[in-house]
C-alpha cells in the first residue's frame, strides 16, 4: 500500500499496479552494451537490449496494462537508440502500440527519442502517485514512486552473503530496482538510498520466481 | 654431493672442477648430464635441494664462462619461476658460484615488484642471465622490441615444471614458450620438476615441438625409500571432522623430539587451528611459526627468513611452502590431515631432506576414520611407486585469447603462422583451426554471431592480410589484465589500533555481523567492520569462533588413491595394518552390512528418524559427490521421494528423504548426465564463477586492481549479469564453452561422475538396511557442519527468505509480493 494504492512487485522487477492497470519499470538502460564497446571498454555480449525486452514483453504479456511508464534511464547514452537493431525497434514499438506508453526523462537520457512510439514526460501523476526517474530530497506528500538508484539487498544466512535486486519502500515512497539486463546494484543500505527512507523500511528481494519481503534491519550494510 | 671429487666431472672446465672440489662436492651425474643431452630440450626429474637448480645452470655458466666479454650475447639465458619469491632467491643463489669462481656474468630478477625504473634498463641493456615468472615473461613479450631482446637467448629454463603443466598458468607459460622459439629459434629448453605420476606427459608439454620425443629425460638423485608412519593416537579416532586436534598432543612431542619440522596442513584454516592448539600445548616455548597464503607478505617473508637461519623450530604450513625456496635443513615433514593424493604427499616428503644419505621422515596424522584408511593407501601407494595425477587436458581459450591479445601487441602477425607457432605448444597441440579462428573474432569483435560490433574492432587488418592492435589503448588494456590467477576479491585485515594481519575472501567477509568472531593470524578475533575496504576486528574472546571455517584450498581426493582405498576396504587381510579401532570399525560393518567392492558401488539404505537415508559409497571426491547429490535429489524429486537434503564427503553421499529410495539401478543411470546435468550446471552459481575467471582471463572484463577499488557509491555491474544474457542468447559462444570445460574438471567433477558412473553399470550392490550401519556414520556426522556449498545457495535463500517473512512483515509472497 503507498498513498491508499495497492501495488505488486512483480518478480520481474516491474511494479503492477492493478486499480489503475498500469506497469512500471525503471532503468532499462537499452544499448549499454553497445555503450561499452563504442568507448572501447568492452565488447559485452551485444544481447542485452534484446534480453530486457524479452523480459518486458513477458511482463506485459502476464499483467496486461493499460499504462506502461518507463521511468528514466531507459536509454544508456543520448546515441543508444540509433543504436538499437531494427528487430529491437520494431518490438518495442509493436508494445508500444495499443496502450498508454510513457517515457520519463532520466540522467542518462534527459531527452529519451520521440520516434518509438509514446510519449515523452518529465513526471506524471497518476491518481495519489507520482512517478519520476529520481526521488526527490523534499519531504513530499507520500505516495512518490521513482527509480534511478539500482537498489539491491544483501543478506547473510548461514554464515554466507546472498542477494539480490530489491524494491525499497516504506509508507512514503518506493523505489523500483533496475530491469535492464546489464544494470547493476547499489547497496540499498547505502547513505544514497537510505537517506530516502524512514529509519525502518522493507525491501521485495526478487529471487528466481518469487519476491520476498524483508525488513531492512535484516539485511548487510555495504 | 659429499665425497671428495674423483674422475667425475671432466666435461667441466678446471675453473668449474676447482670450485666444487672446494665445496668438498662432486658434481652429480645428472648435473654432468645435463651437457651431453644432443636434444633441444633436456627434464630433469629430482628431488628438491641436491642441487637440481645447479644442474639447469651449469651449462649456461660453462658457456658463459668461455665466452671473451666483448663477445657474450646479451641475454643468454632466461630463467622462469612459478613463484616471485624463488625467482629473486634463485638469483641470490647463483651469485655464490658466479662470485666464487669469479665469473662476469649479470644475473638480475625481474617481477612484478621489480622497481620501473630497473625495468626500463632491463630491456635496455639486459642481463646475461634473466630470472622471471610466467607473468612477467608474457608482459615482456607484448613490447614491440621482444625480437630484439629475446633474439640472442639461447636457453629457457623453467622450473618446477610439474606444478605449471596442467594449470591455467602452465597454458599461458607453453604459449610464451612458443613465441621464445619462434624469436630464437636456436635456444634449448630446460625443465626442472619433482617427482611425478607421468614423466612423458610432462616432457611433451615442455617441448618445442609438442612431443615427448624430441626431450631428453633425466632422472636424479635416487633416494632410499622414505619413512612414513601414520600417528596412532591416545585418544580415540574421530568418526569426522578434518582438523585432527585430538592429535596434537602426540604432533607436538614429534615436535620437539624431531629436529626442525614442517607441519603440513590442508586448508587455511586447518593451519590456524593446529597453529593455535600446538601454541595452547607449548610449554617449552618451542619456536613454532605459522605460513599460510592469506597472511601478510611481510609476516610470510619472515617465517622463511627465520626457517632459512634454522632458528624455527617448526613451521605449520599450507601448500604455500609446497614449492621451491631450498630450506635445506628440514627434518621431519608431519601431514595433518589425509593426503588427498600419493604424488602430492611424495612432493611434501621431500621437503624433509637434510641428509641425503638417510631416509625422508614423515608422519601422517589422518582426521578421521575414513582419512586413516587413505593414509595407509597413500603408504601403499608411495611403496609402489604408483603416483597420480590429473592426465594433460587441452589448453584454455580464454589463455589463448589472451596471449593473441598480447601477440597482437608486439606487432602485426599473420594468422596462418601463428596458428603453427600456437600448436608447438604442447597444451594446444591438437587445438582445431576452428578454435583458432573463433579465437581471433573474439578478440577482434567479441566473437558474436550477432555481428553488432564490426565498427568497434579491437584488431585491424593490414593491407597484407595480417593483424594489427586497432589502438595504443589495447596495449595499455592487456598488460593491465595480463595472467591467469583471477582470485577472489579480497579484503584486507586489520586490528584496530593496530597491524594489518593479512588478506582474507571478501565473501567470507561479507556473511559476517559485527560481533561475530572467527579464527585468523592464530587469533581469535571479533570483526567490528569495513572501514572502506579493510575489515577492522578486535581480539575475540571466548573458546570457539563463532563462525567456522573459511573454505578454500580443499584439494579432493585422487582418482588412483581412491581405487586404492576401495582396494583396501575389499580386503581384510590387509586390515591388520590399520589401527586396532579402525580393523574393528570395518569387522562390524562386514557383519552388519557389506564392504564397498573394489570395482562395484555400495549403496545402503535405511531409515532413522523419519527420514529414509541413501548413502552411496562412490568415493570419488567431493566435487564429484557434490553434483551427484545435485543430480539424485532432483531426480528423487521427480520420482516422488520428496528428498530433503544431501551432504558429500571425500568419500560417501549421503541424501535423506521422506520416502525410501528402491531402483538404484535406475537412480544411478548414466542418463542423469543429460538434461538434468544441463539444467542444474547453467543455473548453478559454480558455473557463474567459472565464467568469471573465463571472462577476465579472455579480456572479456578487467580485473579488478588492488587500490581502485571502486567507491562505495558506484553502481556494482557483475560477470553474472554478462553470463545470464550470454547463456540465453549464444550458449555456444566460446567463452561458454571455455567455462563448461574448466567446471567439467574443477568444481564440478563432471568428467570424474561420468566415469564412476560408467564404471558401476549393472554393479550397483543395493544393501536396504533396518538402521545406520557403521561406515555410515561418518557422513552423518556431517550433516549440519558442512558448511553450504555452490549451488546450494539458492535454495538457502528461499529458506532464508521463509524463515524470515513471517518475521518481517507477515504478508504475502505469491508469484509477487504485495507492498
Amino acid at each position: 500500500m503507498l498513498a491508499g494504492a495497492t501495488l505488486v512487485a512483480d518478480h520481474s522487477g516491474a511494479l503492477w499496479w492493478p486499480g489503475e492497470r498500469v506497469l512500471a519499470v525503471a532503468d532499462l538502460h537499452f544499448e549499454k552494451g553497445s555503450a561499452y564497446a563504442a568507448k572501447g571498454t568492452a565488447l559485452l555480449p551485444p544481447y542485452d537490449t534484446r534480453a530486457t525486452i524479452d523480459r518486458l514483453e513477458d511482463a506485459i504479456r502476464r499483467r496486461a496494462p493499460r499504462h506502461v511508464i518507463c521511468m528514466g534511464d531507459s536509454f544508456h547514452d543520448g546515441a543508444a537508440a540509433s543504436r538499437l537493431s531494427n528487430g529491437d525497434r520494431a518490438r518495442l514499438s509493436t508494445l508500444a502500440r495499443g496502450r498508454d506508453w510513457l517515457w520519463l526523462a532520466g540522467n542518462h537520457d534527459p531527452a529519451p527519442p520521440s520516434g518509438l512510439g509514446g510519449r515523452v514526460m518529465a513526471e506524471t501523476r497518476i491518481g495519489p502517485l507520482v512517478f519520476r526517474h529520481q526521488a526527490s530530497a523534499d519531504t513530499l506528500p507520500a505516495g512518490e514512486v521513482s527509480g534511478h538508484f539500482h537498489p539491491k539487498a544483501v543478506l547473510s544466512v548461514r554464515g554466507r552473503s546472498i542477494g539480490g535486486r530489491c524494491f525499497a519502500a516504506d509508507a512514503r515512497r518506493l523505489v523500483l530496482p533496475a530491469f535492464g539486463s546489464y544494470a547493476g546494484g547499489l547497496n540499498v543500505l547505502d547513505p544514497a538510498i537510505a537517506r530516502l527512507f524512514a529509519a525502518k523500511f522493507r525491501v521485495h528481494v526478487l529471487a528466481r520466481e518469487r519476491v520476498h519481503t524483508l525488513a531492512s534491519s535484516r539485511l548487510l550494510p555495504p | 654431493m659429499t665425497s671428495p671429487s674423483g674422475g667425475r666431472g671432466a666435461v667441466l672446465p678446471a675453473r668449474f672442477q676447482a670450485w666444487f672440489r672446494n665445496r668438498g662436492w662432486t658434481p652429480h651425474a645428472y648435473q654432468l648430464a645435463m651437457f651431453d643431452a644432443p636434444e633441444r630440450a633436456a627434464l630433469l626429474i629430482a628431488p628438491t635441494g641436491g642441487g637440481k637448480t645447479l644442474a639447469g645452470f651449469l651449462p649456461s655458466l660453462v658457456a658463459l664462462a668461455d665466452t671473451p666479454e666483448d663477445s657474450k650475447p646479451a641475454l643468454h639465458t632466461l630463467y622462469i619461476s612459478p613463484l616471485r619469491a624463488l625467482a629473486v632467491d634463485v638469483r641470490r643463489n647463483l651469485e655464490t658460484p658466479v662470485a666464487e669462481m669469479g665469473l662476469h656474468i649479470r644475473v638480475e630478477a625481474r617481477t612484478g615488484d621489480t622497481p620501473a625504473s630497473r625495468r626500463a634498463r632491463q630491456r635496455e641493456k639486459p642481463p646475461h642471465i634473466l630470472m622471471t615468472t610466467p607473468e612477467s615473461l608474457a608482459l615482456l613479450l607484448s613490447y614491440e622490441d621482444s625480437d630484439r631482446l629475446f633474439g640472442s637467448l639461447s636457453t629457457v629454463i623453467v622450473d618446477e615444471v610439474h606444478s605449471l603443466a596442467g594449470t591455467k598458468r602452465g597454458d599461458l607459460l607453453s604459449l610464451g614458450l612458443a613465441r621464445l622459439r619462434a624469436l630464437a629459434p636456436n635456444g634449448r629448453r630446460i625443465g626442472l620438476s619433482a617427482t611425478v605420476a607421468r614423466p612423458a606427459e610432462l616432457a611433451a608439454w615442455l617441448s618445442p615441438t609438442a612431443e615427448a620425443k624430441d626431450v631428453r629425460t633425466i632422472e636424479g638423485g635416487n633416494r632410499r625409500p622414505a619413512e612414513i608412519s601414520i600417528l596412532v593416537p591416545e585418544a580415540r579416532i574421530p568418526w569426522a571432522g578434518h582438523m585432527a586436534l585430538y592429535a596434537m598432543p602426540e604432533v607436538y612431542q614429534a615436535i620437539k623430539k624431531g629436529g626442525t619440522t614442517l607441519v603440513f596442513v590442508n586448508t587455511r584454516a586447518q593451519a590456524e587451528l593446529v597453529f593455535q592448539e600446538l601454541w595452547d600445548l607449548n610449554e617449552d616455548g618451542l619456536a613454532i611459526a605459522l605460513h599460510h597464503g592469506s597472511l601478510a607478505v611481510e609476516q610470510r617473508r619472515k617465517v622463511e627468513a627465520a626457517m632459512a637461519k634454522g632458528v624455527l623450530k617448526a613451521v605449520v604450513c599450507t601448500s604455500s611452502l609446497d614449492l621451491g625456496i631450498d630450506w635445506g635443513a628440514v627434518d621431519l615433514v608431519i601431514q595433518v590431515g589425509a593426503p588427498k593424493g600419493a604424488t602430492r604427499l611424495v612432493q611434501r616428503i621431500g621437503r624433509s631432506n637434510h641428509r641425503p644419505d638417510l631416509p625422508s621422515r614423515a608422519i601422517l596424522v589422518p582426521g578421521n576414520r575414513f582419512e586413516f584408511l587413505e593414509c595407509q593407501a597413500a603408504i601403499e601407494a608411495v611403496a609402489a611407486k604408483e603416483l597420480d595425477g590429473t592426465p594433460p587436458h587441452p589448453g584454455g581459450l580464454d589463455i589463448l585469447a589472451q596471449h593473441l591479445l598480447g601477440r597482437a601487441c608486439a606487432g602485426p602477425f599473420d594468422a596462418d603462422d601463428f596458428y603453427r607457432e600456437v600448436t608447438r605448444a604442447g597444451p594446444y597441440r591438437e587445438l582445431p583451426r576452428r578454435d583458432f579462428d573463433e579465437v581471433l573474432s573474439f578478440v577482434e569483435s567479441g566473437g558474436y554471431a550477432l555481428r553488432a560490433y564490426d565498427r568497434f574492432k579491437r584488431l585491424r587488418r593490414l593491407e597484407d592480410g595480417r593483424y594489427a592492435v586497432s589502438s595504443p589503448a589495447e596495449l595499455r588494456r592487456y598488460r593491465m589484465n595480463v595472467g591467469t590467477i583471477v582470485d577472489a576479491p579480497m579484503v584486507r585485515v586489520k586490528l584496530k589500533r593496530g597491524a594489518t594481519l593479512g588478506e582474507i575472501e571478501e565473501y567470507f567477509v561479507q556473511g559476517l555481523t559485527a560481533g561475530d568472531t572467527f579464527v585468523f593470524a592464530g587469533r581469535m578475533l571479533q570483526y567490528e567492520g569495513m572501514r572502506e575496504t579493510t575489515a577492522i576486528v578486535t581480539p575475540g574472546k571466548g573458546e570457539e569462533p563463532k563462525v567456522p571455517a573459511y573454505m578454500g584450498g580443499r584439494l579432493p581426493l585422487t582418482t588412483e588413491l581412491a581405487t586404492r582405498v576401495r582396494g583396501l576396504l575389499a580386503r581384510p587381510d590387509a586390515w591388520k595394518r590399520l589401527s586396532p579401532e579402525v580393523a574393528e570399525w570395518l569387522r562390524i560393518q562386514r557383519w552388519r552390512s557389506v564392504m564397498p567392492p573394489r570395482d562395484g558401488l555400495l549403496v545402503e539404505t535405511f531409515p532413522r528418524g523419519r527420514k529414509h537415508f541413501l548413502v552411496a559409497y562412490c568415493f570419488e571426491g567431493r566435487n564429484a559427490h557434490q553434483t551427484l547429490g545435485m543430480l539424485l535429489t532432483k531426480r528423487m524429486e521427480r520420482a516422488g521421494l520428496k528428498p530433503l537434503g544431501f551432504v558429500a564427503t571425500d568419500y560417501v553421499l549421503a541424501v535423506w528423504s521422506l520416502r525410501p529410495a528402491r531402483d538404484m539401478q535406475a537412480l544411478f543411470d548414466q542418463d542423469m548426465l543429460g538434461d538434468d546435468l544441463e539444467d542444474w550446471l547453467a543455473d548453478s552459481s559454480m558455473l557463474k564463477r567459472t565464467f568469471r575467471t573465463v571472462a577476465v582471463i579472455a579480456g572479456l572484463i578487467e580485473r579488478r586492481h588492488p587500490g581502485e577499488e571502486k567507491t562505495r557509491r558506484q553502481v556494482t555491474f557483475g560477470s553474472d549479469l554478462i553470463y545470464d544474457v550470454l547463456r540465453k542468447h549464444e550458449p555456444d559462444h566460446l567463452l561458454l564453452r571455455a567455462t563448461r570445460q574448466d567446471a567439467a574438471r574443477g568444481l564440478t567433477d563432471v568428467r570424474r561422475l561420468a566415469d564412476m558412473l560408467t564404471r558401476v553399470q549393472g554393479r550397483i550392490v543395493h544393501r536396504d538396511l533396518d538402521r545406520i550401519s557403521p561406515l555410515a556414520v561418518p557422513v552423518l556426522l556431517e550433516i549440519g557442519r558442512e558448511s553450504v556449498h555452490g549451488a546450494a545457495v539458492d535454495e538457502l535463500f528461499v529458506e532464508a527468505a521463509e524463515e524470515l517473512i513471517e518475521e518481517a512483515m507477515g504478508e504475502a509472497a505469491i508469484q509477487g509480493a504485495l507492498l
